[in-house]
């Protein structure tokens, strides 16, 4: 007997593929945000196919806090080059220059948190009316809730109480003037899915996401790469050494934590996501300032 | 974990659960996770401290699915969450939702995408009003697996008799249920774990499966439609480039049917028939496109086709009308069905104005009782009505397929998504 059945990567990439042509019908100034990470880079992935043989009818911006490891920079260049997309970037240096934000003193500073007021800014200053955004679900459980389609008023804030219901695969993106939507077409996809169809699609990754040498110390439980951008206090400097690390998620260099990891391939990987204990978000500060710290900035138009 | 990487070929499964407050659910949910080993060490470290915080005496598996701090500090889920868990088989996404009346709206969205739904009963309390309503959305939206979980059974002394005796309640009720497929019963405690994922060691007489044993190997592989050929244009993808000057894709995503080079195909509105040269998912050429496959077709002759066209087989349309009969979800909690109201209808990729001709009747969801007399639509209310469409819709009863089959209904002025409709 013939059966139809289709495995849950190739679903998962089906539904993707669904919204981001839906992005693309339902807005007049659509842009995806490509942060440099595996999920933007799988998003990024997924719209050239969306739209193959096509270029995808929408520009890449990225929002650049300055403070990048140089591998996620020179991986940009070459991967936007191969899926043939164009590029915008909208950088919180320029913020902090022209005094739209001010940074936070001291050793524990982070841009983190100015990349919201940059990222508005970016998307005003195109007069962009959706973006695109890598977030998952399963990522943090402010996310759980998330719509595919996920409305903002005017000032880029989400209201989870007013939230349109999405019933089947019908999305509703209509808007009045002003408002905008953020997008997320990897809603469903866990961590490991987005490995295995990294692994499934062969698609080139920066080397950060691979065990390599590097100068890390410890802040607050978490290894932190010693970079330019960042001061460390006394008793962190002590515990400077060079380790075998990869980073699990890739963003900001002053708050993304390393994992002591000798996983050097994409098999390795996914058996240590498969055994993993911590979720990945468990080693970025960001999220561990307050127990809601992700409810309050996804408020403030976070994505 | 090498030998378990069959990830190639794993299968996904979409299930929904509704419950209130008191019948566990979230327990269940959060049993579901933590004996499949889907729960990181961080995230139960912070449920233990806010157990703890708390004061309950052991840890609070239900903490885990907590979402919101709206909800935490009300002690209730107020909207859909979306849970994700794996095993070697399959891959599980929970659409968990709120089981109270007056999250109606909110079990009716996360039964949409189900493949099957979990009904909670309290062994002590046995079939009672909401099992009813709960029942009645999974048949009304189609859910084609019920798998009815017999909760508490340690605080009924793991009785038998009182798990038939539930069983033959649940049934009587059943009956008077449409289109229901396959209905499991499994008598289970959530909070000390039995049946969930390990066989309960208290109830030699129960020989069926645990529940994750069910969700792992329940067959869902002939739930889609792969009879009627549907494919709603979603795109149209014209390259402009010297490589590809002369391509012309329609991109979407098959809603039902199959699709092959060469089958001759009819596009509506225009009624023109030609047939498919080829089917594309980026540089791969397929030989089948079934649901649930986003790909582009590309066809022989030139015809004139844009998003909201469909692509049908010639000998199998869908019906071709603007009068149409369907039973509707109210959704808005600000402003009530208007009689000879307009709205905007969403419908595959299509979008019409839609004028409302006539409010049937409403159903009492505890009863499955026709209401006759209050044809007021408000939050929450389950009812028929007839709809005229400013251009035709291309659809298939929702009972054929549940994606030509579904619409909703926006307000114009608040672009809100006010109901959920299915064709009858």
């Amino acid at each position: 007997m013939h059966t139809y059945r289709v495995t849950h990567l190739k679903q998962l990439e089906a539904e993707s593929i669904y919204v981001l042509r839906e992005f693309a019908a339902q807005f007049e100034k659509p842009v995806l945000l490509f942060s440099g990470g595996k999920d933007s880079i799988v998003m990024a992935w997924l719209a050239r196919k969306a739209f193959w043989p096509a270029r995808m009818p929408f520009p890449l911006m990225h929002v650049d806090t300055g403070h990048n490891f140089h591998e996620t920079m020179e991986y940009r260049d070459k991967f936007i080059a191969d899926i043939r997309a164009e590029l915008l970037v909208a950088s919180v240096q320029e913020s902090i220059d022209k005094g739209r934000v001010v940074e936070e003193k001291g050793p524990k500073a982070s841009r983190n948190g100015l990349q919201t007021v940059t990222l508005l800014d970016g998307l005003e200053e195109h007069a962009f009316d959706a973006a695109l955004g890598g977030g998952r679900r399963d990522e943090e459980k402010a996310r759980a809730k998330e719509r595919f389609f996920s409305h903002r008023d005017e000032f880029g804030q989400w209201d989870p109480k007013n939230q349109r219901p999405e019933l089947w695969n019908i999305f509703n993106g209509r808007k009045l003037h002003g408002e905008h939507f953020r997008v997320f077409p990897l809603s469903n996809w866990t961590e490991m899915d987005i490995w295995q169809y990294i692994k499934l699609e062969n698609i080139p990754l920066p080397s950060l996401y691979f065990a390599h040498e590097r100068e890390c110390f410890e802040r607050d439980g978490t290894l932190i790469a010693k970079t330019d951008f960042i001061s460390m206090l006394p008793e962190e400097e002590k515990s400077l050494a060079r380790r075998t690390v990869r980073f699990r998620t890739i963003g900001d260099a002053t708050c993304t934590g390393a994992v002591l990891s000798s996983a050097a391939t994409l098999d390795d990987i996914i058996d240590e996501v498969a055994a993993a204990r911590q979720t990945e978000r468990g080693n970025r500060s960001d999220d561990k300032r307050s127990e809601t710290a992700m409810e309050d900035r996804k408020k403030q138009g976070y994505f | 974990m090498s030998e378990e990487r069959g990830y190639l070929d794993m299968d996904l499964l979409r299930f929904t659960t509704a419950g209130s407050v008191d019948d566990g659910k979230s327990t269940l949910i959060g049993r579901l996770l933590y004996d499949s080993k889907n729960i990181f060490e961080d995230q139960l470290d912070a449920v233990e401290a806010s157990s703890k915080q708390r004061g309950d005496e052991q840890v609070n598996l239900a903490l885990l699915t907590d979402g919101l701090r709206a909800e935490r500090e009300q002690g209730i889920t107020i909207d859909v969450a979306y849970r994700y868990f794996a095993t070697p088989k399959r891959k599980f996404i929970i659409a968990d939702t709120p089981g109270h009346i007056q999250y109606t709206r909110n079990m009716v969205t996360g039964a949409s995408t189900a493949n099957l739904a979990i009904i909670l009963i309290d062994a002590r309390k046995g079939v009672i009003e909401q099992t009813c309503r709960h029942a009645f959305i999974a048949s009304l939206l189609r859910i084609q697996h019920i798998t009815v979980c017999i909760n508490k059974m340690d605080l009924v002394d793991w009785d038998e008799d009182t798990y038939q005796k539930i069983v033959q309640e649940f049934k009587d009720f059943a009956s008077r249920l449409e289109s229901v497929v396959e209905v499991t019963f499994i008598p289970i405690s959530a909070l000390k774990g039995d049946n969930v994922v390990d066989k309960s060691t208290h109830m030699n007489w129960y020989q069926g499966p645990t529940l994750l044993y069910h969700l792992e190997t329940v067959y869902i592989g002939s739930d889609a439609n792969h009879v009627d050929a549907r494919f709603p244009v979603q795109w149209v993808i014209r390259p402009h480039s010297n490589e590809y000057h002369d391509f012309r894709g329609f991109a979407g995503r098959v809603a039902g049917g199959v699709f092959k080079p060469g089958d001759e195909v009819t596009v509506l509105p225009s009624g023109f028939s030609t047939k498919i040269k080829a089917i594309h998912n980026m540089g791969e050429e397929l030989q089948e496109a079934f649901h649930p496959q986003s790909v582009t077709i590309t066809l022989e002759d030139e015809i004139d086709t844009s998003r909201g066209d469909m692509i049908v087989k010639p000998n199998n349309q869908p019906k071709v009308e603007q009068d149409i009969e369907a039973m509707i979800c109210w959704f808005s909690d600000s402003k009530k069905l208007q009689m000879r109201g307009k709205y905007i209808l969403r419908h595959t990729t299509k979008e019409v104005k839609a004028i409302v001709k006539e409010v049937k009747y409403k159903v009492n969801i505890n009863t499955l009782h026709k209401i006759e007399d209050d044809l007021e639509f408000g939050l929450n209310d389950i009812g028929r009505i007839s709809l005229r469409t400013s251009s035709p819709l291309f659809y298939d009863s929702y009972h054929r397929n549940r994606q030509t089959g579904s619409f909703v209904l926006i307000d114009e002025f608040t672009n809100e998504t006010v109901a959920a409709g299915m064709i009858l």
